[in-house]
């Protein structure tokens, strides 16, 4: 049965293992203090974080490179190793051995801060996150707000990329970038308060607990969705990558980084997208909880569900980029503060009431008394839905006209479409 | 062990340097930098008084430095918007050559 | 341990406060001020006011910062870099803060101060009724206090 243990809790096993055998060497053989164990699995914990992270990104590569060309019709890397899955180890050595330009005229300390200031945020906020159960590093009772908090404190590395390149373009994507972080940050965090109602909780873990029987997504559809839309906003992806812009402002704040500071650039930018998938999956998507088969137990180890989930979260925003125009820049802020931040705001509204109606009956999240209180918040939902879609029926956007012609006629009808 | 006066020491050096960036900097934006570094260490003055001398559950520190940093976020942003109008205008933010009202 | 880690975030608040009034370019300044945020973030910590650490990084590194940054970026345009930048009672100034600082330090210095209470009952929960309950009348007038200044800045950064 230790397989089974081994595979249903990886993490609790191995830590304990490593524990014990520590204990043993370093407290009862060398006579150390208890205190030097925990300070070694601290640090082995983050470098394993670290480990995955980048094994993460390489494999997100990967596959975004392999999503995307299916979608668009081609093959996408299938060289190097099987299905191209080496590809990226290829592209890392390839970026290693590039050489490391400095601009002439650049703030050099600022601009050399900047790659690794932009990695570090990144990756803290994984610290709060529930990988499964009794799995995380650090259960803070104000864990949504630190991961906001740290979050927001990666614009200031891509400020100061752009402003120590000494270069327009990156500058002026610096900047694109901060104005959107700010603007979508409103929403994304307002979208989150409903849930942090329901729960009565900052901490991630309970969040994750309260979504015993019923996932915060049935819940807050609509928050659900402006999570998704504000948080790939702040990921800087496409249809929202305005900052890093090739057509209009060659890639923005980091085109003047080449070799390891632009591969730390990339890091950082993929473990950003894995994040906001994670903390969908946490916040709204149940987390590490799976359907349990009464009797038997859990029926997939709880990592892989929470495995499964981020990566279900990952492909539908792969699925965006490969549909989805790039926004204009006055769209993107019409998007934030007309659409996404009064919706926020009437969803936060509309929550307390469900939450009064669950009051007065005396419904729970942890009972069955959760379905009655599923119901109301679904009708609320609809309403609100419906509410804004008329509202903001985009009526006054111009029609796209679609015209099939024949293959022949083409060159007929693109003419008179440009009036040549 | 911290004693309390270590925090004190640390708030008091906060506010002097802050105090001596408001008095010395010719820039505005810089002036509001200092003035920005008082606010914290008055902030910081209020959290160590409360952790201190009276931890209870009402939390009247904490309340209160939750005030200032608000208070101190609408501060800049009503100070940076003024210090752009004042750009636009006179096209400086060195506060010696705002001297309009000067006789 | 703890005494370390004060010593460390003391000296990271006090290195970003002197940095930021020495430094002569002004990006750097404001850097140096974010890490004199952070610094001070790590003293909440220690002082086991959590939710204020989370609220220092987001309100002043996240948004202070990022909207000075922005408007020294937007202001440097025509700033001559050889122009000084302390005006010429800067040596006043120093004196002045560092006189003021002699006399903080001689008051509280001799004092008797209470050493460290056990526990604190520092939650959100608790900060989140404190808030809503006795603080109820503040906390109304901080959010008018926000709109309007909200509404002032558009006005006045507008053209």
């Amino acid at each position: 049965m230790d397989i089974l243990k081994l595979i249903y809790d990886p993490f609790g096993s191995i830590g304990e293992g490593l524990r014990g055998l520590l204990t043993q060497l370093l407290v009862q053989s060398l006579g150390l203090p208890d205190w030097t164990v925990t300070l070694i699995m601290l640090i082995a914990g983050a470098g394993f974080l670290v480990a995955v992270a980048t094994v993460t990104m390489m494999f997100l590569t990967w596959l975004e490179r392999k999503v995307i060309a299916r979608m668009q019709d081609r093959l996408g890397p299938n060289r190097a190793g099987l299905y191209g899955i080496l590809q990226p180890v290829a592209d890392m050595v390839k970026l290693f051995t590039k050489e490391d330009i400095t601009p002439s005229g650049a703030d050099r300390v600022i601009y050399n801060l900047s790659p690794m200031l932009v990695v570090l945020p990144s990756l803290l906020v994984f610290a709060v996150v529930p990988f499964a159960n009794h799995v995380i590093i650090s259960d803070l009772s104000i864990g949504f707000l630190y991961i906001v908090a740290i979050g927001s404190t990666s614009t200031i590395a891509l400020l100061m990329g752009g402003w120590g390149s000494n270069n327009k373009y990156a500058l002026l994507g610096g900047m694109r970038a901060v104005a959107q972080f700010v603007s979508y940050e409103i929403p994304q965090v307002l979208s989150v308060v409903g849930v942090l109602l329901l729960t009565g909780s900052l901490s991630l873990g309970r969040i994750v607990y309260a979504q015993n029987y019923v996932w915060f997504a049935a819940f807050q559809p609509v928050a659900f969705i402006i999570f998704l839309l504000a948080s790939v906003s702040e990921a800087n992806r496409t249809p929202f990558d305005l900052p890093e812009a090739e057509s209009e402002i060659i890639a923005g704040y980091h085109v003047e980084y080449s070799g390891i500071k632009f591969a730390l650039y990339f890091l950082a930018e993929y473990i950003n997208t894995f994040a906001i998938s994670v903390f969908a999956t946490t916040i709204f998507l149940g987390g590490w909880q799976g359907p349990y088969l009464p009797g038997w137990g859990a029926l997939l180890p709880d990592w892989l569900w929470f495995l499964l989930k981020s990566y279900a979260v990952v492909f539908v925003m792969i699925w965006m980029r490969g549909t989805l125009p790039r926004l204009r820049i006055d769209q993107l802020m019409n998007l934030a503060w007309k659409a996404l931040v009064p919706l926020a705001l009437v969803n936060l509204l509309l929550t307390g009431v469900g939450l009064s109606v669950m009051q007065v009956f005396g419904w729970k999240l942890n009972d069955f008394t959760v379905f009655p209180s599923l119901a109301v918040f679904l009708v609320l939902n609809v309403l609100m839905g419906a509410g804004f879609l008329a509202v903001f029926k985009p009526a006054h956007l111009p029609k796209r006209k679609v015209v099939l012609v024949s293959r022949s006629r083409a060159f007929e009808v693109t003419t008179t479409f440009t009036g040549r | 062990m911290v004693p309390l006066a270590g925090y004190l020491f640390v708030s008091a050096a906060l506010f002097c340097i802050g105090l001596y960036g408001a008095l010395a900097r010719r820039n505005a934006v810089a002036i509001l930098m200092g003035i920005e570094m008082m606010l914290n260490a008055a902030v910081l003055n209020l959290i160590a008084f409360w952790r201190y001398i009276n931890p209870d559950a009402a939390l009247t520190g904490q309340a209160f430095a939750v005030f200032v940093i608000t208070l101190a976020a609408a501060e800049v942003a009503v100070g940076l918007a003024l210090i752009i109008a004042v750009y636009r205008n006179r096209d400086t933010v060195v506060v010696d050559d705002v001297n309009l009202m000067k006789g | 341990m703890e005494f370390v880690l004060f010593i460390l975030f003391a000296g990271m608040t006090l290195t970003g406060a002197i940095l930021m009034v020495a430094l002569h370019n002004l990006v750097r300044a404001v850097l140096a001020m974010i890490l004199g945020f952070v610094g001070l973030a790590g003293l909440y910590l220690l002082l086991e006011a959590e939710f204020l650490a989370a609220i220092q990084v987001l309100i002043y590194v996240g948004a202070v910062a990022i909207l000075v940054l922005f408007a020294v970026m937007l202001t440097q345009r025509v700033s001559d870099p050889n122009a000084p930048v302390n005006n010429n009672q800067a040596w006043l100034g120093f004196t002045v803060a560092l006189g003021f600082f002699g006399m903080l330090s001689a008051v509280f210095a001799p004092l008797k101060w209470p050493s460290l209470p056990e526990q604190s009952v520092s939650t959100v929960e608790n900060l989140g009724k404190q808030l809503i309950g006795p603080y109820a009348v503040p906390f109304e007038a901080a959010s008018v206090v926000l709109l309007v200044a909200l509404l002032g800045a558009i006005i006045l950064a507008r053209e």
